[in-house]
């Protein structure tokens, strides 16, 4: 079965972001890209997935700026088989790349769609689910364990309140969580094999996709900073403190 | 302006979170009303009833919605939720689970995890794992909305005594079914709601270690959470995780043993009230955010603390 791998560029997690001094973003010049951490780890599961013999084409998305083409890349030398681009300079909001993404689904018939649960930059956890209501399919958010099984694939999914377990008909919608798997490095010998395969690019109007949002940014701010404390030298120190002085004991 | 509220619970109890998300909707201001729904979940729609300040509690008890699978709950939610100006759900792996996908039925876009309420239509809201606050506008005619419970003082559990109105629209889309759960069992208070909280790192070395931190909880009517390295490294189970991909968390007391403070952390735990950090690295980063910080061995401090307690 072929299976779609949907990627975000986005800051590398390493790095301590800064608003900028306008409050209208934070500084992303000059700063290191990386594919987003849970996107990885949806590469990853594809990768395996093909490795166990269930899938037979791997086909990574991203719907972003020119430059995502390196995070494609990357998706390309972990082993994906080919990419597309969606080219938008926009910053586009969780609906209008869910609806992107829908016009792939639609175009590429795969029967499984893996996606990270959220991007490290927006926090919105929405896309994997908004691409599952626009398509119609059944949807096992952050997953700890997928297995395919025939026409339906079981997802163990983390909760507030442990595991939950549930099955889905396929074609369905994975977003994965941290521990679904630990991703590989890509070898070099791949990543130079990359370069040759195959990256589509399209534009959000060549899909027939309106990327028109109704959230606006009206500013990006620090937040409240936290000062340190005291150091106190021992435990009947902290305990008289948290008693006496913080009263929370 | 009318707010739906989409009641948490398990369909026994209500969800204190619930009590979050009902307090931002009286920050935008309108009638509140609350849906529950589940399977066999009566009791809490009373429960959801005497909640201060709801208007209307709304009652969907159909074996559809019994594990509030998404495909099915986000059709009931779409359908209810065109007669109102917001709907609002608590930022739950619940929550974040049917939300995004009502908001794409209604096609419009969804705001997540909301810290603070600036007026009906602007909102603030964490992003970069909150090393940045966004404050942000929505023109959509329905605006859904995710609350991070720990923004929002809980409104009173009692007081209020609105109608409860049966729902009969069943939706079952049929796509997905319940296979089981594994739920972690616990005497001690619920990780999201608790008062105080005592977690473990890296340096807690290995899962039996945690027993001290339980004892201590004990003492404290705590509860006990774990850094990601705790958990990644097998040392207790995901439900117990704080941080930015695990539980969010801001209690009166957060103590923090043998946990570094990686920035993921300290995105679950950072709004906590007062802050305790034991750790034997006195470079750690997580002294720079304790209010009182205990440069010791955590294998002599914790039991020492325990008695002392």
């Amino acid at each position: 079965m072929k299976v779609l791998v949907a990627v975000k560029r986005v800051v590398d997690y390493n790095v301590k972001v800064r608003v900028k001094a306008d409050n209208s973003g934070v500084d992303l010049a000059n700063v290191k890209m990386s594919m987003n951490p849970f996107c990885e780890i949806a590469v990853e599961e594809a990768v395996r997935l093909k490795e166990k013999g269930v899938a037979t084409e791997i086909v990574a998305v991203t719907v972003g700026p020119t430059a995502a083409q390196e995070q494609l890349r990357t998706a390309l030398a972990l082993g994906a088989d080919r990419a597309v681009l969606v080219e938008s300079a926009d910053e586009l909001s969780s609906l209008a790349i869910a609806k992107a993404l829908k016009a792939v689904v639609d175009k590429e018939q795969p029967q499984l769609v893996i996606l990270g649960k959220q991007a490290i930059d927006s926090d919105n956890n929405q896309t994997g689910q908004m691409l599952a209501a626009l398509s119609g399919y059944a949807q096992g958010t952050f997953a700890s364990e997928v297995a395919v099984d025939g026409d339906s694939v079981k997802v163990t999914r983390e909760i507030d309140g442990g595991l939950q377990t549930v099955a889905l008909k396929l074609p369905a919608i994975v977003t994965t969580d941290l521990r679904l798997n630990e991703p590989r490095y890509a070898s070099l010998p791949n990543i130079m094999k990359a370069k040759k395969k195959p990256l589509e690019t399209l534009k959000p109007e060549d899909l027939g996709v309106s990327t028109a949002s109704t959230v606006s940014t009206l500013k990006v701010e620090a937040p409240a900073a936290r000062s340190a404390g005291i150091k106190v030298k021992s435990v009947d120190e902290l305990v008289d403190k948290l008693k006496n002085e913080a009263k929370v004991i | 302006m009318s707010i739906l509220v989409i009641a948490e619970h398990n369909n026994a109890e209500l969800n204190a979170a619930t009590l979050n998300t009902v307090a931002a909707a009286q920050a935008i201001g309108g009638d509140i009303d609350v849906l529950v729904a589940g399977a066999g979940c009566a009791a809490v729609a009373d429960a959801a009833a005497k909640v201060a300040g709801v208007n209307k509690v709304l009652l969907a008890d159909n074996a559809a919605y019994a594990n509030l699978l998404p495909e099915n709950v986000s059709l009931l939610i779409a359908e209810l939720g065109k007669g109102y100006s917001h709907i609002l759900a608590p930022a739950s792996t619940n929550g974040k689970n049917y939300l995004p996908r009502v908001a794409a039925l209604l096609d419009v876009d969804q705001i997540s995890e909301i810290t603070a309420v600036e007026s009906a239509d602007t909102f603030k809201r964490p992003i970069y794992a909150g090393n940045a606050i966004a404050t942000v506008q929505s023109s959509a005619a329905i605006k859904v909305i995710t609350v991070r419970a720990t923004g929002f003082d809980a409104v009173a559990a009692e007081g209020g005594s609105a109608s409860v109105e049966a729902v009969a629209s069943a939706h079952d889309a049929g796509t997905s079914s319940f296979v089981g759960e594994e739920l972690a069992k616990s005497d001690r208070p619920e990780l999201a709601g608790a008062k105080i909280v005592i977690s473990g790192g890296r340096g807690m070395q290995n899962g039996d270690n945690f027993e001290m931190l339980y004892k201590v909880a004990d003492k404290l009517g705590a509860a006990v959470g774990a850094s990601r390295a705790a958990v990644d490294a097998g040392f207790v189970p995901n439900d117990m995780q704080v941080g930015q991909t695990g539980k969010i968390v801001a209690p009166q007391l957060y103590v923090a043993v043998g946990i570094s403070g990686a920035i993921q952390h300290l995105a679950g735990m950072k709004d906590s009230k007062v802050i305790v950090a034991i750790n034997k690295d006195e470079e750690a980063p997580i002294f720079q955010v304790a209010d009182y910080g205990l440069v010791a061995d955590l294998f002599e401090a914790v039991p020492e603390l325990e008695g002392k307690l």
